[in-house]
């Protein structure tokens, strides 16, 4: 138990310079962007009664929208105007991480400092401003030298307030492809990683104080004189923005960049990809924890080189088709219209499926002797469903309940990673998990067969960039993962990854999926292999009684 | 008018014609076909009750307000033709209430008017301990304290300093000692007439209080509801003047002697 709190300790401050360097540039540039842009708003507002109330209410409607939806708006609208850019000007930028973060951060930083320096310059006693026109100032000259040093402390209360705000918000941006302490969080709930959610937490709650202690010291030391104070607390920022830039720097020498989603599976195969590529003199850094939508975009784009996606999540989509047509003809069909509507090109299958798959635990189903969907398809009624926070707004669910007739008590959605705990403890009678998931073991699950065909296949794919389609020595070094891993080696790679197991972080993971692939490509050592697993008999016999579809 | 002592011997150097101020589209007078003429080197106190005009009175003088209609003369040109910072830079100004600048340390409150005039560092640190000198104010012990270390009494010697830093030859005063203790007011006030007299300066100040507008001023203008009533030197006022409201205003420092002296004489 201690190792592996441990073990989970000492990687996530491994991976601390890296996170902690995103979190720190994006937030302070969004911090910064949004005082450049909100201190002249203000100055030009607080005499406007009407620009004003204009600018508070835009400033108070964007506080309204959560922080993610504004992040995750940012993305298509840079992709769009990227877009026009290149056609117009001949130029396109990266719309993925970075940019849209600062910009959705800094409008979120507005508020607090567009709101505080208004009130702060119309606060001021109108003899104060008297004074300073009848000594000869300027109306610059009284706002530099007097109005603005009175409401110096109000202005800074709101600076100090946003800051917090963004740093807190920044743990947002993981999903579109800025590395932050936010993808410890996002991480760490995939993969029921406490240690890393927790940490995330503290480490950003812990920046947030710094740089508002910071700030204070700034504020204290120029309304008292002290200079001593604004040296502290500017050194001390310029030292945390210093800091941040250095793992930035030093990874400046990645040429590829492997995607990944937002769950284990996920992280597992980005690590597999990049290990890959890394191992053929290809330096790949990782972006994780993308949106679904985001991340091919992002491919389509050339923003990220690789990654893993599923024919079913293609097909549906992207390529907006509701028919469900066999497995191979599903992948011939999305390989050719990755290729000619994108330039997108599909590498090939893994080798197994992560589809969409209605699950009870054994038990249950074995008592109330259902095997496939339409056995309780009458029952559905009287029972509840838990699903991820997709999946009772996929097409699969629509065509599912449309093919059974389904017409559940109730619908949860829940993280997935609680799910199964809720179907195990019978909080919710069957849930919409994954094929691959290695809970479906841990918790002594069946999936209940689909003999209408209602879901669409789900082959897991390697899809690869544009810009990379003729570069062979890009596809040969990941053309050794198609078709070596089998549901079961998933299944077990996903289970690994998660409590009960070792807990082990998705790089040890993916390379003990390397070791077992390459180990199962020569005959000879096969039996090896299975000896290896028949060790933990209990997990071994889950796995095979769930891999039995 | 009795007593006009606009004596054509000295020139005018302030001097209202006709000026008049209302808001609200003529709606609301606050000041009403003013003429009035300063001469050079003349202490002229302005006296009316609360709300007759006396403060935009002196706000005409810099531009703090320009008149609806007539003119404002100051040095002998019209003000609307001057920029009126460079104006406000060259007029002292003494505020009621004082007026410093909270965030500021003595020092830098002294210097403001001379730094925006352009003076050099060194000449600025050595106008300074010249000025507080001037207002006996210790330099060594007050030059870097905060508005917020000082007694009110202090805090006004700092706000004469400020006024006459840039060497102005016209000080605006708008009730400058009325927030004073009695012997603070008085040490005060007899140091500024001394000032007025040995820098040459002229300087137009209101006041609320009668007896202090007889004891300093040269001469004495009379607002009431926006329109000058009389004006005169303050004996002249004392003496001749016959409208009763002007009349019962400049007999209140006899008024108040009188009665003192019964009070003396009855115990």
């Amino acid at each position: 138990m201690f190792s592996q709190f441990d073990e989970r300790i000492a990687e996530a401050f491994a991976r601390l310079p890296d996170y902690l360097g995103g979190h720190v540039l994006v937030s302070m540039t969004a911090l910064a962007l949004g005082m450049a842009i909100s201190v002249p708003l203000a100055l030009l507002a607080f005499r406007r009664q009407a620009l004003r109330q204009v600018l508070l209410g835009i400033a108070s409607i964007v506080q309204t929208i959560p922080g993610l939806a504004l992040l995750a708006l940012f993305y298509p609208l840079l992709l769009a105007i990227s877009a026009l850019t290149e056609k117009v000007f001949g130029f396109a930028f990266s719309a993925l991480g970075f940019l849209p973060s600062v910009l959705a951060l800094a409008l979120y930083s507005m508020l607090p400092v567009l709101r505080n320096t208004i009130t702060g310059l119309a606060g001021i006693a109108p003899a104060v401003r008297e004074a300073a026109t009848g000594v000869g100032m300027t109306r610059r000259q009284s706002l530099v030298e007097v109005e603005l040093p009175l409401a110096l402390p109000v202005i800074m209360g709101g600076i100090r307030t946003s800051a917090v705000w963004v740093i807190g918000t920044a743990t947002l941006s993981t999903p579109i492809g800025q590395t932050s302490l936010g993808n410890y969080i996002f991480a760490g709930l995939q993969t029921q990683n406490w240690v890393f959610v927790l940490f995330g937490c503290v480490v950003a709650a812990m920046l947030a104080l710094v740089v508002d202690q910071l700030l204070s010291q700034m504020e204290i030391g120029v309304s008292t004189r002290r200079r001593s104070r604004i040296v502290l607390g500017a050194a001390g920022l310029v030292l945390i923005g210093a800091g941040a830039l250095v793992p930035t720097l030093r990874a400046g020498v990645a040429t590829y960049t492997v995607g990944a989603k937002t769950f284990s599976e996920q992280y597992i195969l980005a690590a597999l990809l990049q290990q890959r590529l890394d191992a053929n003199g290809l330096p790949a850094d990782r972006r994780d924890g993308l949106g679904s939508s985001v991340i091919f975009n992002a491919l389509a784009a050339n923003e990220i080189d690789v990654y893993v996606d599923y024919s079913g999540t293609i097909w549906a989509n992207q390529m907006n088709r509701t028919d469900v047509k066999p497995r191979a003809e599903v992948l011939r069909e999305v390989a050719t219209w990755l290729r000619e509507q994108y330039g997108v090109t599909m590498l090939g299958g893994l080798g197994f499926e992560n589809a969409y798959a209605l699950a009870m635990p054994r038990e249950r189903a074995e008592a109330l002797g259902i095997r496939t969907i339409a056995d309780f398809a009458q029952r559905a009624g009287t029972m509840s469903i838990a699903g991820d926070y997709e999946f009772f707004s996929r097409p699969e669910w629509k065509a599912l309940q449309a093919a059974y007739a389904l017409d559940f008590a109730s619908e949860r959605q829940m993280q997935a990673e609680f799910m199964y705990q809720a179907a195990a403890a019978g909080d919710v009678d069957v849930i919409a998990a994954f094929t691959s998931d290695g809970r479906l073991a841990q918790y002594d699950m069946v999936t209940l067969k689909d003999p209408k065909h209602a879901l669409p296949p789900y082959d897991a794919i390697v899809l690869v960039a544009p810009q990379r389609a003729q570069n062979k020595a890009f596809l040969d070094a990941l053309r050794p993962l198609i078709g070596a891993i089998n549901v079961q080696l998933m299944r077990e790679a996903n289970l690994r990854s998660i409590v009960g197991a070792e807990g082990a972080s998705s790089e040890s993971v993916a390379r003990w999926l390397w070791e077992e692939i390459v180990r199962r490509k020569k005959p000879a050592s096969r039996a090896r292999s299975l000896d290896d697993v028949n060790k933990n008999a209990a997990r071994d016999a889950a796995l095979r009684f769930a891999g039995g579809r | 008018m009795t007593g006009d002592l606009s004596d054509d011997k000295a020139p005018a150097i302030i001097a209202l014609e006709s000026a008049s101020k209302t808001y609200d589209e003529g709606r609301s007078p606050v000041l009403e076909n003013v003429t009035l003429s300063v001469p050079e080197r003349q202490f002229l106190a302005i006296v009316g009750p609360s709300g007759s005009g006396k403060t935009t009175l002196l706000r005409l003088i810099n531009r703090l307000t320009d008149p609806s209609s007539g003119t404002v003369h100051v040095d002998g040109k019209d003000v609307r033709g001057v920029d009126p910072i460079m104006l406000r830079r060259h007029i002292g100004y003494v505020f009621q209430g004082v007026g410093l600048f909270p965030h500021m340390t003595v020092a830098e409150n002294i210097a403001i008017t001379p730094r925006l005039l352009g003076y050099d560092r060194r000449r600025l640190a050595a106008r300074v301990d010249e000025l507080l000198e001037l207002v006996r104010l210790e330099r060594a012990s007050y030059r870097d304290r905060f508005p917020h270390q000082l007694s009110g009494g202090e805090r006004q010697r700092i706000g004469v300093a400020r006024a006459i830093a840039a060497n102005p030859h016209i000080v605006l005063m708008d009730e400058p000692f009325g927030a004073l203790d009695p012997l603070t007011r008085e040490a005060l006030s007899d140091d500024y007439r001394r000032l007025h007299d040995t820098l040459g300066l002229t300087t137009v100040m209101i006041t609320h209080d009668m007896l202090e507008a007889v004891l300093l001023a040269d001469r004495i203008a009379v607002l009431r509801e926006g329109r000058l009533v009389a004006q005169g030197t303050p004996p002249s006022l004392m003496r001749e003047e016959h409208d009763p409201f002007v009349k019962a205003l400049m007999q209140t420092p006899h008024r108040y002697a009188e009665r003192l002296s019964a009070l003396m004489a009855s115990q």
